[in-house]
């Protein structure tokens, strides 16, 4: 009876009340809409390289290591020289060794100058290869592997052209040495899918007549490159597996301390953990942010629920007649916040999932960003615990209020 | 010597449905309002009319008599059982099984059906429901059938479409569901002109017989008096101070 006249009574009042839900629906959604995000970030960061032991590069910070060689975000300091790669390489622990030859861009896209070893050695999302939509590996110097995401956003299909520019944001172009699509690779959800990958030759034709960011001394052609020695100067980074896992960090302290040039190796989980430690903040914040919101909204239903006592005197009033015990009266306004907010959370819940399925496709074309549309886990389950719990905290705020009431009261109230 | 004398010196109150003694009462906070009863004696089974002006405490007197709020000072009895000296608890629980209550108007729950708001004081009254049995929708429905309700508009119909004297009657069957011992009324008239006046009366005396309910209302309406077994002035039974 006590739930059905609340629900009564709800109804009754159901724009005010249909507005508050989904006021607090939305922050709901919107809280764990930030942890989904932080979650999928996560798993994705994590997906997207596996079976790679170390990473070398020249010394920098780790975390930077890791971000320009893997995730494409920022740009090296500092090449490793041809030598040095080659030393690397023929270090014993080393089970194999894929150079990274990045700095020029395609329309916003990353070029990569690499091996035909990467297409074997690089693994993403618990040890899966890259499949080849069409076409297939590069054959020649001026072939090109496209990325899914490139291929979709600049429509690209097998035998195009694409001129290469010369570093990232500029307007200098490799317009005389015009690459050809040999093959386009399946999606991944890594940054492999916005990457056009090139041989580590192609990479040093292009630049063969090139010194800094200038074109200089007689022009080269396409036709005359082929002829020349075009083993590169010098790389961007390696991807390094070690022949047993306990060689890992002994070889790993043998690169850091290689004699000719300052380099430095990372360990792609060790240094993700970095990564996670320097983002953790900003992710700390967000979730603060998002439960300030949702806070505010539980708050926003207290004094709805507070403001509507006024006119629910007379409501109180009968109860109290028929013999309803205060108690009963602070129930019904503790069952009613319980009710919103239950409410508010079975509505978030809705919200959040219609999001994914809406926003999921594109957040992962735009950001490399994969979230998966899996049931509320432990974490949200006890997260939505928690706002109801709160809610119906909050509702005490009222209910007290409404006890007072109902014993000044006593049956004077005739309006 | 007045029989409420008698009474009052020790004698027997079974008989009794409201018993007071020197029972006096202040509302906490400003205002500072407060009532004294030095002696009020009810038969069970009797029909009494309460008539004072507005302000002379019609509304703490009912409160007291109904055990929202209890006397400072003194006691009240139901039914020759203390009443007042009981916890706040314990006589809600009272309320619920040993009263009916009319208020002037507003006296249903807006947004439930007129079955459901008769219906209403079952959730509160184990033993009053005890009483009704099973059929208790069959109950509400013969009492409001008997105010002279049709059946259609109380069924489903929210209970704020109904007309005031419509909604009046709908607090007669609340008041009497599961036969309780005292009906208070506090100017349930009020709201309704003569003739309907008239026939809420004879309607409202019918049903408490029925019930073998006592009554007591409160009206300004004196001319309503004649109809009551006792016509008592508010003035004389009870002093108002007003610090």
């Amino acid at each position: 009876m006590i739930l059905r006249l609340t629900l009564r009574s709800l109804t009754n009042r159901w724009i005010t009340v249909a507005l508050t839900i989904f006021a607090t629906a939305l922050s709901v959604a919107l809280f764990l809409g930030v942890e989904k995000v932080r979650t999928g970030a996560r798993a994705s960061f994590a997906n997207t390289v596996s079976g790679v032991d170390l990473i070398a590069g020249a010394r920098s910070g780790s975390v930077q290591l890791l971000l320009y060689s893997v995730f494409r975000i920022g740009s090296a300091t500092n090449n490793i020289t041809w030598e040095s790669y080659q030393d690397l390489a023929a270090l014993p622990a080393v089970d194999w060794i894929v150079p990274l030859s990045l700095g020029d861009s395609h329309r916003g896209f990353r070029v990569l100058g690499t091996t035909e070893a990467y297409f074997d050695r690089y693994k993403y999302r618990g040890g899966r290869s890259l499949a080849f939509a069409e076409g297939e590996r590069f054959g020649d110097i001026f072939d090109a592997v496209l990325g899914a995401d490139v291929a979709r956003a600049l429509g690209y299909r097998l035998g195009d052209e694409i001129i290469v520019a010369h570093g990232i944001a500029s307007f200098s172009y490799h317009d005389d040495k015009p690459f050809r699509v040999a093959g386009i690779l399946e999606k991944t959800g890594t940054p492999v899918d916005r990457t056009v990958h090139v041989s580590l030759e192609g990479i040093e034709a292009i630049h063969v007549d090139w010194q800094g960011g200038a074109r200089l001394g007689p022009a080269i052609s396409a036709e005359e490159v082929r002829t020349m020695d075009l083993t590169p100067k010098a790389i961007t980074a390696a991807m390094i597996g070690v022949t047993s896992k306990l060689a890992v960090f002994r070889l790993q302290r043998a690169i850091n301390e290689y004699p000719e040039e300052p380099l430095l190796a990372v360990l792609p989980g060790v240094a993700l953990q970095e990564l996670w430690g320097l983002v953790g903040v900003a992710e700390t914040a967000l979730a603060g942010v998002s439960a300030m919101v949702v806070a505010t909204a539980l708050l926003g239903m207290g004094a709805m629920i507070l403001a509507g006592l006024g006119e629910r005197r007379r409501e109180m009033a009968i109860l109290r007649a028929v013999g309803a015990r205060p108690r009963t009266v602070v129930t019904m306004l503790l069952l009613e916040a319980a009710l919103i907010s239950l409410a508010a959370a079975a509505l978030g819940l809705v919200l959040l999932y219609g999001g994914l399925v809406i926003l999921q496709p594109w957040l992962d074309t735009t950001y490399g960003l994969y979230i998966s549309i899996a049931p509320p886990g432990g974490t949200e389950i006890a997260i939505l615990a928690a706002i109801v719990a709160t809610g119906t905290a909050v509702g005490l705020v009222p209910a007290l209020r409404a006890y007072r009431m109902s014993l000044a009261d006593g049956m004077r109230v005739t309006q | 010597m007045p029989p409420e004398a008698e009474l009052h010196g020790g004698v027997a109150t079974a008989g009794l449905a409201i018993h007071a003694h020197d029972a006096r009462f202040t509302w906490p906070g400003a205002g500072r309002f407060s009532i004294s009863i030095p002696h009020l004696a009810i038969k069970a089974g009797e029909r009494v009319f309460l008539h004072g002006p507005s302000g002379s405490g019609k509304s703490t007197m009912l409160s007291l008599l109904a055990g929202i709020v209890a006397p400072q000072a003194g006691e009240i009895e139901i039914m020759g059982a203390p009443f007042s000296a009981l916890s706040g608890s314990k006589r809600d629980r009272v309320r619920a099984e040993r009263f009916g209550i009319i208020f002037q108007m507003f006296n249903l729950l807006p947004y439930a059906s007129a079955i459901d708001n008769v219906l209403l004081p079952l959730a509160f009254a184990p033993e009053r429901a005890a009483r009704v049995g099973r059929a208790r929708v069959a109950e509400a429905q013969r009492l409001l059938t008997a105010l002279g309700l049709p059946r259609d508009a109380v069924e489903t119909a929210r209970a704020d479409r109904l007309s005031v004297g419509q909604q009046q009657r709908v607090a007669v069957a609340r008041a009497l569901i599961g036969t309780p011992d005292i009906v208070i009324a506090d100017e349930p008239t009020s709201a309704l002109d003569t003739g309907a006046r008239d026939a809420f009366l004879s309607l409202l005396f019918e049903q408490v017989a029925a019930a073998g309910a006592t009554l007591v209302m409160v009206s300004h309406d004196t001319g309503l008096g004649a109809e009551f077994d006792r016509s008592l002035a508010l003035g004389d039974i009870a002093q108002v101070e007003r610090a």
